[in-house]
């Protein structure tokens, strides 16, 4: 689990692969609407001037989260290593 | 009136141009009642096809059909409720993944769907290639591809829910939320071609210039400074022209009313008619003019960006970033501002941005502003930089409005209405093609209207109680100047005068009338006075004692005090509850009052005039 980051540690223009979410409750739901799910492949795209909040590209859609909320969402650089970390 | 044939539902995501779609089937037979580019309630119209009437019902925009907002449940109980004869779903062609999510799960609770794919044109642009037919195939349902704003594929359509709503298909089995997606993505897959085109790597680069910490608060600036100097500029010679057209009127209307007692006359023409003929005139070109712009703005997709651009703000202060729309909105009319407020999920979030949405200045504040500034602080100048100076300290008062906003906000957060902000997910939808037109001129013509109908109706009686306040007299004074006397005490602890103060009292039904009606009691004339010479206004009010000290302060109680009548019965309206209502009327009289009383007592300590 070396690899392992948290969403909002991602810089603008990495991409990720979500491992685990603790989001608060009803953010997951939400989350899961806009379809951010484990082992979803989530770009960063832009920064607001304040550094927070910032813009993530999911499933073809741009998405604006603050920091407080993808703190909780952890990310891998692989998707391989997603896959096997989160049986399905 | 023709019978129901069937009753159909459209439900999609929000931004997918539901809307849209709805307006267009219907033919704009329908009020929608939508507030910035939101359904909020179901509204409802109805269309015909091959001699048939069918019933449209367009369910408010959601990401779910989880039970989490007001708007999901509305959707989710009408859906399930078996009401509709068909339901159809709009997607969007540009972000199908994700469309079919909210699909599947419309899927799991009736069988009766047809789904719609919308955008096509955008799609194309974006080169972005859907197959309807290979969807429909995966999905089971009969998959249409339309172009609402286009009216492309709109018979095809109705040719299909026509078909569809003979059907009783039976409803999928529910799945796991996690399950969905991963089938979304799967469809998505198989039907889905798209390729990294230009015009999204544009879209990208559009949005750094937009959104980055170098440019992004300036462009905005400077993008709603045009918004405001095209609305202020822009109305004076409509205004102008309706307020010659009112006199012609007033004429006629005085040769109708020659016989009547001479009181008839005055209460009717120079308190009812002018002071609404007033509003009217005043009110109407700016509001024109302001909100097609801003409808403009919402349609290319700027607005989301200001929200995301300014969210770190309305963190601090523990509200929600949709705030800043709200809040944009408020320039052109605080009671749109506040009815634009219901597009906040967050009942607590919500309450505080209508409850300070009267705090940013609406163009009806921008005349005396304007006046007070060009007098008094860039010195009745005119050329290049003096404009410049007003434009800024304009800009500056702006700010202030703003800045009040943000931490009355934040006080709210810390004491009545205490909480954590709500977790937060804003779609940024991609810049689109403006769709002018026929749906715009609409909308917008709702939105002006409706205001402006709320405004005469508190107008009329207003012009009949000014009128009254300078006619009526009571031991050889006007009841105007009893109670500009009676006022002057008060006043003058915050660094006004009786009449500033009862001024803004009468101008409770509109802004606008609130320097006419200062210089009605200054003058002592028995209906409302304007003056367009700025040379001329300054040496009267001078001559009634006014400093830059006056100025200022009038200026900083002009920004905050309480909302107009038309505010304060949407806030009635929005809130159903007149504690509420009332608080937002007590918030910025409070700060403005003592604003005021600071200032003047720091001039007063530091440097006496």
């Amino acid at each position: 689990m070396a690899d392992l980051l948290r969403l909002s540690d991602l810089d603008e223009g990495e991409s990720a692969y979500v491992a685990e979410i603790t989001a608060a409750p009803g953010m997951d739901r939400r989350l899961t609407d806009l379809g951010l799910v484990l082992g979803t492949r989530v770009t960063c795209l832009l920064t607001s001037p304040a550094g927070d909040p910032r813009a993530y590209w999911i499933r073809g859609a741009l998405i604006a989260l603050r920091k407080a909320d993808t703190d909780g969402i952890s990310v891998m650089r692989q998707e391989k290593v997603v896959a096997q970390a989160v049986p399905r | 009136m023709s019978r129901l044939h069937a009753t159909v539902a459209l439900a999609g995501n929000p931004n997918v141009g539901k809307s849209t779609l709805f307006n267009a089937l219907t033919g704009l037979r329908q009020h929608t009642g939508n507030w910035a580019g939101k359904t909020v309630a179901t509204a409802r119209g109805e269309y015909r096809y091959m001699g048939k009437t069918y019933a449209l019902v367009d369910l408010p925009g959601t990401y779910s059909l989880a039970t989490q907002s007001q708007e999901e449940q509305v959707a989710q109980e009408y859906i399930a409720s078996g009401e509709a004869d068909a339901v159809v779903v709009v997607c969007d062609a540009t972000c199908l993944e994700r469309s079919l999510i909210l699909a599947l799960q419309v899927l799991e609770l009736t069988g009766d769907v047809v789904v719609c794919v919308n955008l096509m044109d955008e799609a194309r642009r974006l080169q972005i290639d859907v197959d309807p037919e290979a969807l429909s195939q995966e999905l089971g349902v009969p998959v249409v591809a339309v172009s609402a704003g286009r009216e492309d594929g709109l018979e095809e359509l109705k040719r299909v829910v026509a078909e569809a709503v003979g059907e009783k298909r039976q409803p999928k089995a529910p799945a796991e939320p996690a399950e969905r997606v991963s089938l979304a993505a799967r469809y998505a897959a198989e039907v889905v071609r798209a390729q990294e085109a230009d015009r999204m790597r544009r879209q990208r680069r559009l949005d750094r210039i937009l959104t980055s910490k170098a440019t992004g608060i300036p462009v905005m600036l400077l993008l709603l400074g045009l918004l405001v100097w095209l609305t202020v500029a822009g109305a004076n010679g409509p205004s102008a022209v309706l307020t010659a057209l009112f006199a012609r009127l007033e004429g006629v209307l005085a040769a109708a009313l020659a016989s009547a007692p001479a009181w008839v006359q005055g209460l009717v023409l120079d308190g009812i008619y002018r002071v609404t003929a007033w509003v009217v005139a005043v009110m109407l070109p700016p509001m024109a003019i302001f909100f097609p712009l801003f409808t403009l703005l919402e349609d290319l997709g700027y607005l989301p960006r200001v929200a995301f651009v300014l969210d770190h703000a309305f963190q601090k202060a523990r509200t929600c970033g949709k705030q800043a729309l709200c809040m944009c909105m408020s320039l052109g009319c605080n009671a749109c501002g506040v009815t634009g407020c219901r597009i906040i999920e967050s009942p607590r979030e919500r309450l505080i941005a209508s409850l300070t949405a009267s705090f940013i200045p609406c163009n009806g504040k921008f005349p005396t502003l304007i006046a007070l500034i060009t007098i008094y602080f860039v010195g009745g100048r005119a050329g290049l930089l003096p404009s410049l100076e007003g434009a800024a300290l304009l800009l500056g008062t702006l700010i202030l409005g703003a800045a009040g906003a943000l931490g009355c906000s934040r006080l709210l957060s810390a004491t009545v209405l205490k909480g954590m902000p709500t977790s937060f997910a804003m779609e940024l939808p991609p810049y689109r093609k403006p769709r002018v037109g026929q749906v715009l001129i609409r909308s917008v013509l709702d939105r002006t209207l409706l205001v402006l109908g709320r405004a005469v109706k508190v107008a009329a009686p207003a012009g009949a109680v000014i009128w009254l306040a300078a006619n009526v007299q009571l031991g050889g004074q006007s009841l105007l100047s009893w109670c500009t006397g009676a006022l002057d005490p008060f006043a003058r602890l915050f660094g006004m005068d009786g009449v500033i103060l009862t001024a803004f009292l009468l101008g409770w039904p509109a802004n606008e009338i609130v320097l006419p009606v200062m210089l009605m009691a200054y003058l002592a004339t028995g209906s409302l006075v304007q003056l367009e010479d700025f040379t001329a206004l300054g040496a009267l009010l001078t001559q009634h004692g006014w400093t830059w000290v006056t100025a200022a302060c009038t200026m900083l109680f002009s920004l905050f005090h309480w909302p107009c009548a038309t505010t304060c019965l949407t806030l009635y309206k929005e809130t159903g509850s007149l504690k509420w209502t009332g608080l937002a009327m007590v918030l910025p009289t409070a700060l403005g009052l003592g604003l005021c009383f600071v200032l003047r007592l720091v001039v007063q300590l530091f440097c006496p005039v």
